[in-house]
């Protein structure tokens, strides 16, 4: 073997010369015939195919759930692989019970998936609770049940812990069978496996990939037997920090590591709700927002919120490096202002000064786990009931994630008010160009469009507009 | 009593299709299928295809030994196209490869010359141009044209409902291998065996006792694998007939959701007519149904839509008129409900509407038009056991119907952005598929000498507790544990001429036929311990707790000694049993007679609540009391309530089978085409079980519980209706489903 991919998977150690560039699930169902694992769709839409990758941080592993579907083999490297088969003991372990108790299996199909994302959530280490473990299960669907069930199986070990003081970690989850007792020891194999991994990899690539889950759905017959090659962040650096009021944030940054962010979080208020509406827990635990805004969907989550933060990327092409604003690098549908070889590397934006309020609105058909039809974020200073900055995106609206320039240059400097506010939704009618598509007609996008900028001022402002005299 | 299937399900070790393990020289089917909806085939060229290097062979019409046809009910359609296409996706071609990933790449190779012919996608238009799958059907009941003249109020609409998708987990998928004597042993995801049996035995030419079907579980199945799993599993048994080797298909997501039919979507016009107290004296109603390409199950589908174009209500004049309408679109096929759902959607729509005229809460007219005790339905059938007014009344008091509206009342008075709605389902659902001769089953019953059991019937496992079900009824025969007792795959051999796994019927049949073979081994054994006692009187011989009982006094003899005495003596431990429903039959000439074993009733209520600035909303409540029978395994039914709900509410709502003009899916994937997801699902769902249930036919007095919960579902439909009118008073709407955010936001603001 050549150059092998090597990490643990359930409790076995593997190195395999397998295409690295195959997705995760393949290697399992067809070479390892782990078959618990189901392919559902091959889009990260269904969560059948969920396993749980741990990762190396320190001297401790750190688990998450991710969609095996859309998971390059290689990006396993040095990792843990947890399937179905892997959680395994004795009988049923008390998540698999509880699902039994509660009737929570029909047809089987999906019943791994859920198994895997609630196995995961517990590897979280956090107190659960059952509002945080639906999220995390809300990437894995059931046609059969309905939900019900499951979610009374979640809420019969949620409870299991209510008067519990023992610690969540992976030892006190051993011993209340949960997991098997393998995984107390994974995090020393992981060590001496990391320590051997060769390091120089081929930069032959017909692919660039980040986080992977838009273009392993999109180029799905021809990425597999292609080069790829896997856009990763410096382990040793931190993604997100702030120097001299500017707040930089690494493009690999994965959803989840923004939504965690204290620093994001701190600027944004209501940024890990708003990004709860993201993809599911597996897609938010790989896409990345270098990925977002690279992939340049009109409605992209994040370069949405970026758009409004007026962001700048930062791009390199081996030493040379450029700079430009977020809102200048779409020139058309899916075309951006940056050569093929360029990556983009960082997205920074100036540290909002108090007294800036930010909201952000999404409407897609389903709550969850859906592609927006229309979303828009929306950054305002107000001095004296006098806009003094404002910034509007929206997104589905036009062929590109969309800065509304003309609507937020008429905005500033002008009071809250019914009028302005009516004259803010008209420009802004002039200013997109929706197209009919399976998200809805034009006529709804524009008219959703108008509500979203309404929603924001009704949200924050109140007490300065007559809201029933706009609908 | 829980479902012990569950256990390997929960481990990850049940097998599905795709997780066999695979034969070698195990060939791969990719299927050439049309882009365009309605063309003439000019040419087809597929030389540089065949030229790849791991092609194997592409199979067209010209190398089928036997006939080019899978039509079930009506003969018209082609497994591959010969010279006309009808829609997107129809097969034209199957390309046989080693391995998936090389048929795909030959996919793109082949070469379509096309004549493009007129495209019809809606159903008025096929009807406009005559396009009818089978002759226009009619049940009527007294006369509506006399009575519209005793009517008080008349009230005229028309009524839509859209396609749904079934997106069972498991796609479609087949795999096939030569035996010898130039048979076939299929391997399929399929809810009827004996479908895919009759058709390779149809395209190959081969008698059907050279095919075997064995069909181990599948992942979901809602009516989408009844009738269209057969093209599939036609393909691989032709592949492996033709190049003598193993030959496997599985679609993936999106060819399944492009290739394969859904529900079908229905356009209405209704007449209603009523007294001033609210009386429905007539009912006019006529229905287009959507039916697709061809002929599929929809004729079976479109007379459910005609037997429940009533719902739970007695209307003394029904005039219902069906027709079948052919378009380019594929066909349309079974699905949880089986046309039911539609025509239930156009009454409650037009009971609405009156009531909106009449100034009365739409409950109170609800109310008012139950069926009660022999009521005649417009298809002669009398009304018995019916719970109709039971099963209301029961969740109107249960959930306290008036306070929960008054509080809706007051929420909206109280907020401006954010309205509620509440509405009240009631549903009658008739249980046996509706064409008589399908109401058989067959179980065939091994006591093997440890006392170990084994039961094959015709019943496909597909999530919905099948098999616990019928180990439950072999187990309570015979007084043993049900984990002595096993469910075997469903196999043609070993049950022969099987009626599909539908119909909610697969328990009532299969389970009736279990109970007749299993008493058929218990009157033996009973024989053999009479002996064993040295008693004359079998009746005081019976079996308890695994023990032999004598006139009620436990004996030493144990299950497995008796067994053991048995085949001693050699006595036949095996008994294969065959059930009929007795009392069935439909005159479909007349459009009269008793077509349904029993009803099941049962009435919920659904509760929203809808974000007026953004049209989007939430499901806050299902409340149901529902008419189970004496349910033999609780936990299974109410699983079954629940799930059958939520695709009730998806239909209604989220689920929206979106063309384009020229016929093409828009919604072929699952980030396009959304089914209700965890944080869908109502916080509050609720089944009760209908208190003192009566005798019915099922087995051991249960009832059918596959399909009637769906229709509870259609109440989120007017519930959303309240909420708009609250927000938007004295406007009128259509009646037009899905209620999608898109739609909702539009009615609050056009």
């Amino acid at each position: 073997m050549d150059n092998p991919v090597h990490f643990i998977c359930n409790d076995i150690e593997i190195k395999t010369d397998y295409s690295r560039s195959a997705v995760l699930l393949d290697f399992l169902r067809k070479e390892q015939r782990l078959t618990g694992t189901k392919e559902g769709c091959r889009e990260g839409d269904c969560g059948a195919c969920t396993v749980i990758i741990g990762e190396l941080n320190g001297n401790k592993v750190k688990y998450k759930t991710v969609n095996s579907c859309l998971l390059p083999l290689e990006s396993v490297e040095g990792k843990h692989v947890v399937t179905i088969e892997g959680l395994n003991r004795e009988g049923l372990n008390p998540i698999q019970q509880a699902f039994a108790d509660e009737g929570a299996v029909q047809c089987g199909f999906c019943t791994p998936g859920f198994i895997i994302s609630l196995t995961a959530y517990l590897l979280s280490n956090s107190v659960p609770k059952l509002d945080s473990a639906l999220d995390k299960l809300a990437g894995n669907l059931c046609r059969c049940t309905g939900h019900a069930s499951i979610i009374r199986a979640v809420e019969r070990i949620v409870e299991s812990y209510t008067d519990d003081s023992m610690p969540i970690d992976i030892p006190s989850l051993v011993s209340r069978k949960i997991i098997p007792e393998y995984f107390l020891s994974i995090n020393r194999r992981l060590e001496s496996i990391n320590e051997y991994l060769k390091k120089e990899k081929k930069k032959t690539k017909d692919y660039v990939v980040s986080g992977g889950t838009d273009i392993f759905v999109q180029k799905q017959d021809d990425i597999y037997t292609s080069d790829v090659e896997l856009l990763t962040a410096d382990k040793n650096e931190d993604k997100i920090f702030v120097i001299n009021d500017r707040c930089f944030v690494s493009a690999f940054t994965t959803v989840t590591e923004i939504m965690n962010s204290e620093i994001m979080n701190g600027i944004i208020p209501g940024l890990k709700e708003s990004l709860q509406l993201f993809g599911s827990e597996q897609i938010r635990n790989r896409a990345t927002l270098g990925g977002n805004i690279v992939n340049a969907s009109p409605i992209a989550d994040l370069t949405n919120i970026f758009l409004a933060l007026n962001a700048k990327l930062h791009l390199e092409r081996g030493t040379k490096k450029r700079e430009m604003f977020l809102h200048d690098f779409y020139l058309g549908y899916k075309t951006l202002d940056k050569s093929p070889e360029e990556i983009l590397m960082q997205v920074s934006f100036s540290l909002p000064p108090s007294g800036v309020l930010f909201n952000y609105e999404k409407v897609s058909k389903r709550m969850h786990l859906d592609i927006a039809s229309v979303n828009s974020s929306f950054y305002v200073e107000v001095e004296n009931n006098i806009i003094k900055t404002i910034r509007i995106s929206a997104g589905g609206v036009a062929p590109i994630p969309l800065y509304l320039k003309n609507v937020s240059e008429f905005l500033t400097s002008k009071e809250i008010n019914n009028k302005n506010l009516l004259q803010a939704v008209k420009i802004a009618d002039e200013e997109i160009s929706p197209i009919s598509d399976v998200r809805g007609s034009v006529k709804y996008k524009r008219l959703l469009l108008r509500q979203l900028i309404f929603c924001h001022f009704i949200k924050l402002f109140l007490d300065k507009i007559k809201a029933e005299e706009l609908l | 009593m829980k479902n012990y299937d569950v256990v390997q399900h929960l481990r990850g070790e049940s097998l599905f299709l795709d997780d066999f393990n695979l034969i070698e020289g195990t060939l791969f089917l990719s299927v050439f299928a049309s882009p365009i909806p309605h063309g003439k085939i000019v040419k087809l060229d597929y030389e540089e295809a065949l030229n790849l290097p791991g092609i194997k062979g592409i199979i067209t019409y010209k190398d089928i030994p036997g006939e080019n046809q899978i039509g079930g009910i009506v003969q018209d359609e082609e497994l591959l196209a010969k010279d006309l296409v009808h829609f997107i996706g129809h097969p034209i071609a199957i390309v046989v490869a080693d391995k998936p990933s090389t048929g795909k790449k030959a996919l793109k190779k082949i070469k379509l010359e096309i004549e493009k012919l007129p495209v019809i996608t809606d159903p008025r238009e096929a009807f406009e141009k005559n396009e009818l799958i089978i002759p226009p059907r009619e049940f009527t009941i007294g006369s509506t044209e006399a009575a519209w003249k005793d009517c008080d109020l008349i009230v005229e609409g028309k009524a839509e409902s859209g396609g749904q998708e079934h997106l069972y987990l498991e796609t479609q998928s087949s795999y096939s291998f030569p035996v010898e004597g130039g048979g076939i042993k299929t391997i399929s995801s399929t809810q009827g065996p004996t479908a895919v049996q009759r058709g390779i035995s149809k395209v190959l030419g081969i008698p059907m006792h050279k095919i075997e079907v064995d069909v181990l579980r599948l992942g979901g199945g809602f009516g989408g694998k009844e009738d269209q799993a057969t093209a599939w599993a036609v393909m691989t048994a032709l592949a492996a007939y033709i190049y003598k080797k193993p030959a496997k298909l599985v679609l993936s997501r999106q060819e399944d959701i492009r290739l394969t039919g859904k529900r079908h979507p229905y356009s209405s016009d209704y007449k209603i007519g009523l007294t001033r107290e609210g009386k429905i004296l007539a009912y006019e109603v006529t229905f287009y149904q959507n039916a697709g390409a061809a002929a599929d199950l929809s004729p079976a589908i479109l007379d459910r839509t005609l037997f429940h174009a009533t719902n739970s209500y007695f209307i003394p004049n029904v005039k219902a008129t069906a027709y079948s309408c052919r378009t380019n679109l594929p066909p349309n096929t079974a699905f949880r409900g089986f046309g039911g759902p539609q025509g239930m959607f156009v009454i409650e729509s037009a009971i609405y509407k009156a009531a909106e005229k009449l100034g009365v809460p739409v409950a109170v007219l609800q109310k008012k038009n139950l069926l009660k005790e022999n009521d005649e339905f417009p298809f002669g059938q009398k009304a018995k056991y019916c719970n109709a007014i039971k099963c209301f009344s029961s969740a109107i008091e249960k959930f306290n119907f008036d306070r929960l509206t008054s509080e809706v009342h007051a929420f909206n008075n109280a907020n401006k952005f954010v309205k509620k709605g509440i509405a009240a389902m009631p549903i009658c659902f008739g249980i046996s598929f509706t064409n008589t001769m399908l109401n058989q089953a067959s179980s065939l019953v091994h006591v093997y000498t440890d006392g170990s059991i084994s039961v094959s019937t015709a019943a496909i496992e597909m999530g919905q507790g099948v098999n616990m079900k019928i180990r439950q009824v072999a187990a309570s025969i015979f007084s043993i544990s049900v984990n002595k007792v096993k469910s075997e795959t469903t196999n043609t051999t070993r049950n022969a001429n099987t009626s599909a796994t539908a119909a909610s019927s697969a328990a009532d049949l299969n389970g009736n036929a279990t109970e007749l073979a299993c008493k058929n081994i218990l009157e033996r054994l009973k024989r053999v311990a009479a002996k064993e006692l040295n008693t004359e009187e079998i009746d005081s011989i019976e079996l308890r707790n695994e023990f032999v009982h004598l006139k009620g006094e436990k004996t030493s003899i144990t299950w497995e000694r008796l067994i053991s005495l048995a085949y001693t003596q050699r006595v036949n431990l095996s008994s294969h049993a065959h059930y009929a429903t007795p009392g069935i039959h439909f005159n479909n000439k007349t459009n009269k007679g008793e077509p349904f074993a029993y009803h099941v009733y049962g009435t919920g209520l659904v509760q929203v609540k809808l974000d007026c600035l953004r049209g989007i909303y939430e499901i806050e409540s299902v409340k149901v009391v529902h008419d189970f029978g004496k349910s033999i395994n609780e936990i299974i039914d109410k699983g079954q309530a629940e799930g059958a709900i939520m695709q009730g509410l998806g239909w209604m709502t989220l689920e929206e089978v979106a063309h384009s003009k020229e016929g093409k899916l828009l919604s072929d994937t699952l980030s396009t085409y959304k089914v209700p997801d965890l944080h869908f699902t109502p916080k509050e769902i609720k089944v009760e079980f209908m208190e003192n249930p009566a005798e019915s036919l099922a087995v051991f007095n249960s009832k059918a519980i596959g399909e009637p919960p769906f229709m509870y579902g259609i109440g989120v439909f007017f519930a959303l209706m309240n909420s708009v009118k609250a927000f938007r008073p004295g406007k009128e709407f259509k009646f037009s489903a899905p209620l999608t955010p898109e739609k909702i936001l539009l009615m609050l603001y056009s």
